[in-house]
């Protein structure tokens, strides 16, 4: 019956079918999205030049509108709307791709050239004693000291600590407790720093009667950085094979040596990579040592006894003291801050490629 | 054969929990664990003593007061100006970061070619990372002098919103701008943990949908925005979370003034953490602990966005977390 019925279609469908084909729409050529948006581009340089406009992000809003509302009208004559909000669609995500693209650039770009003009080895090997605020020279030595002990400080509270509640979660945990550590753990990643400074600032100093030193500072540090190397560490131990612990605790292998020998190293890489990207973190935090460090012109190398500085402290310093010597010299440590987190970025990057687990698949 | 099982469990544990080292072990770790709930626990504990320690000298309601005097007699200080300042900001900086982010994660995670999408990918990885200071200070130098021709704009165009009318000259230090520098400071986080999100959309959905003729856009809106939005949702609070608690990018770019305005191009407002940083150094120990009252709030504030966002996220186990 169903063969018949195939057959009783009288063929003259399939010329018309030809004649005006509904499964082929018709299509705009590739090249129309490049000339609708040189098209809007101009259209918009040109209205800003008739308008007088000075905001040359009013020019490019006012192309990115050309853009969107010509691609629309285009495609609805030509391909139909559903085309068309696909269109549209796809612009609009370009253009949130470019508008956040360009404030990232221009921070990276402006950071560079005019940190550049400064720094030099004088800068890195020298600190602000007795240097005048108007005064051009001094350098930045005393904070990269500074943050280096204070960083360094947190790293050491917060790391082994960080690493033993993973590994408890992971390789002891279940219950109750975990559960709770778990939860706060996550509510911790997301305190303020400057919190993390008030409670070290009512505790250690109002409280205990200590001055501003270094280690207030790594103290609070060390709270903003606990999180951090517990997520990525709790992460990274999820990703050893279970049939490794197996393995050796069928050998007779205690379980502490078991986690120390076998699940620890196999998974040391992203543990590494995971306290690094922590350091790096911290290490631009500002708001802490504000309070707690409370910054200095001198060299002082004691973490536990006077006010230190630090590279954002000192960013900030030099802000807000205003003079063009000091401006420069603030996108000058800028530079030095940022360049000193990326490369702790990158590095930890590397290993976490290079040493990535082996997760048996 | 089924009751087998409880027992070897019980007997190996029992056994680890008898050799020194496993107890150390345990010990130590478990330690650590508690040593965490402990300074959580510290935090809001000591916070809210020197918090009530100040409010208690307070001469005025401390919710409602738009003024910071805790040297005066009496001591007169409120959030009011900058519980206003913190929310306004923050929502300015949601509604401009939260879409544009969808798009970029969008854009890496479906728009971008291939072989442009990682790299991608791991440069929002590191602006992530870019210290809030250097935010601050760009935002202060460059991004002010810039937003003067967009407030103009706003100002001669929206005036009549009544938010977007400028009363006073001045330069663009006001809250507008903080909320524009906050937004492309949340952006590479919310970008991350979305992009995250969008990834994990099974295939299937996908290739089903355009299995049916459906266009890019009706794929994305059909499967992986439903699939999504949890995602976008809590990862919009974790943003926000950062946001309420930005310090120093605002204390630059701001000039403060206890002022509620609704003018949002006029300078003047503040935040909490702003305030904190900009009144510390001139404050007596009785200044510090208004200071720390008004830390206290922001806080509790920051606690309950990001609780609320753990709950969402936690409701979807299939998503971990790990980036943020």
């Amino acid at each position: 019956m169903s063969h018949n019925a195939i057959q009783d279609r009288p063929p003259v469908t399939t010329t018309t079918a030809v004649k005006h084909d509904p499964l082929r729409h018709a299509r705009l050529p590739r090249w129309t999205p490049f000339a609708v948006a040189v098209g809007s581009i101009t259209a918009a340089v040109g209205l800003g030049l008739a308008a007088g406009w000075h905001s040359r992000i009013q020019w490019g809003l006012v192309a990115a509108t050309f853009f969107v509302l010509a691609t629309y009208v285009i495609t609805t004559k030509v391909e139909g709307s559903r085309q068309a909000k696909d269109r549209v669609a796809t612009s609009l995500v370009w253009v949130c791709f470019i508008l956040a693209v360009v404030p990232l650039l221009s921070l990276a770009w402006v950071t560079i050239s005019k940190g550049l003009e400064v720094l030099d080895p004088y800068f890195l090997t020298h600190s602000m004693n007795g240097v005048l605020d108007a005064e051009a020279g001094g350098g930045v030595y005393h904070a990269l000291l500074g943050t280096i002990e204070q960083v360094g400080i947190a790293t050491l509270i917060a790391a082994p600590i960080g690493l033993l509640t993973a590994v408890y979660l992971v390789e002891y945990g279940g219950g109750k407790l975990s559960q709770a550590v778990t939860f706060f753990v996550d509510v911790m990643t997301g305190i303020p720093s400057i919190v993390a400074g008030l409670f070290i600032l009512a505790t250690w100093n109002l409280m205990l009667g200590f001055g501003p030193s270094g280690f207030a500072g790594a103290m609070a540090l060390a709270i903003l950085m606990m999180p951090v190397v517990v997520r990525s560490t709790e992460e990274m131990l999820k990703l050893v094979p279970n049939e490794l612990r197996e393995a050796s605790l069928a050998l007779g292998i205690p379980k502490w040596r078991t986690i120390l020998k076998v699940v620890l190293p196999t998974a040391i890489g992203g543990i590494t990579t995971g306290v690094m990207l922590a350091v790096a973190r911290i290490t631009g935090e500002t708001a802490p040592v504000l309070l707690l460090v409370f910054g200095t012109k001198l060299i002082n190398p004691n973490p536990f006894e006077g006010a230190q500085s630090s590279l954002p402290l000192y960013v900030y310093e030099q802000y807000a003291v205003g003079t063009d010597a000091a401006v420069a010299r603030a996108w000058a440590a800028a530079l030095v801050l940022i360049a000193f987190v990326m490369i702790l970025n990158l590095v930890a990057r590397g290993i976490a490629r290079w040493k990535a687990p082996k997760t048996g698949r | 054969m089924v009751t087998t099982t409880p027992p070897i469990r019980n007997s190996r544990r029992a056994e680890g929990a008898s050799r020194p080292g496993d107890k150390v072990f345990l010990g130590l770790s478990r330690g650590s664990g508690i040593t965490l709930l402990v300074i959580m626990a510290a935090i809001a504990v000591f916070l809210t003593y020197r918090a009530v320690l100040a409010i208690s000298q307070d001469s005025t309601n401390f919710l409602t007061t738009s003024e910071w005097n805790p040297a005066g007699q009496p001591p007169v200080f409120g959030i009011a100006v900058l519980a206003f300042g913190t929310v306004v900001s923050s929502i300015i900086a949601m509604v401009i970061a939260v879409p544009v982010a969808i798009g970029i994660a969008l854009f890496i995670s479906h728009y971008a070619p291939r072989k442009l999408a990682k790299p991608l990918a791991y440069v929002v990885d590191l602006l992530a990372a870019v210290p809030s200071i250097i935010y601050g200070l760009w935002g202060a130098i460059f991004l002010v002098p810039y937003l003067g021709g967009l407030n103009k704009w706003l100002d001669d165009y929206m005036g009549w919103t009544y938010i977007f009318d400028k009363s006073s000259d001045g330069v663009a230090r006001s809250l507008f701008t903080v909320g524009i520098l906050l937004a492309i400071m949340i952006l590479p986080i919310i970008t991350n943990v979305t992009r995250e999100v969008f990834l994990q959309v099974p295939k299937m959905h996908e290739e089903a949908a355009l299995a049916l003729g459906a266009t890019r856009w009706e794929v994305i809106r059909m499967s992986v925005l439903p699939f999504g939005r949890s995602g976008i949702i809590s990862a919009s609070m974790l943003g926000l979370g950062r946001a309420l608690g930005e310090t120093m990018a605002v204390a630059v770019v701001l000039s403060p003034s206890f002022v509620i305005s609704g003018h949002l191009l006029d300078p003047g407002g503040g935040t909490f953490a702003q305030n904190i940083a900009a009144k510390f150094n001139e404050a007596n120990e009785f200044g510090r602990d208004a200071l720390i009252a008004s830390g206290l709030v922001l806080f509790v504030i920051t606690l309950l966005v990001n609780g609320a966002a753990r709950w969402i996220i936690g409701r979807r186990k299939e998503y971990s977390g790990a980036a943020a």
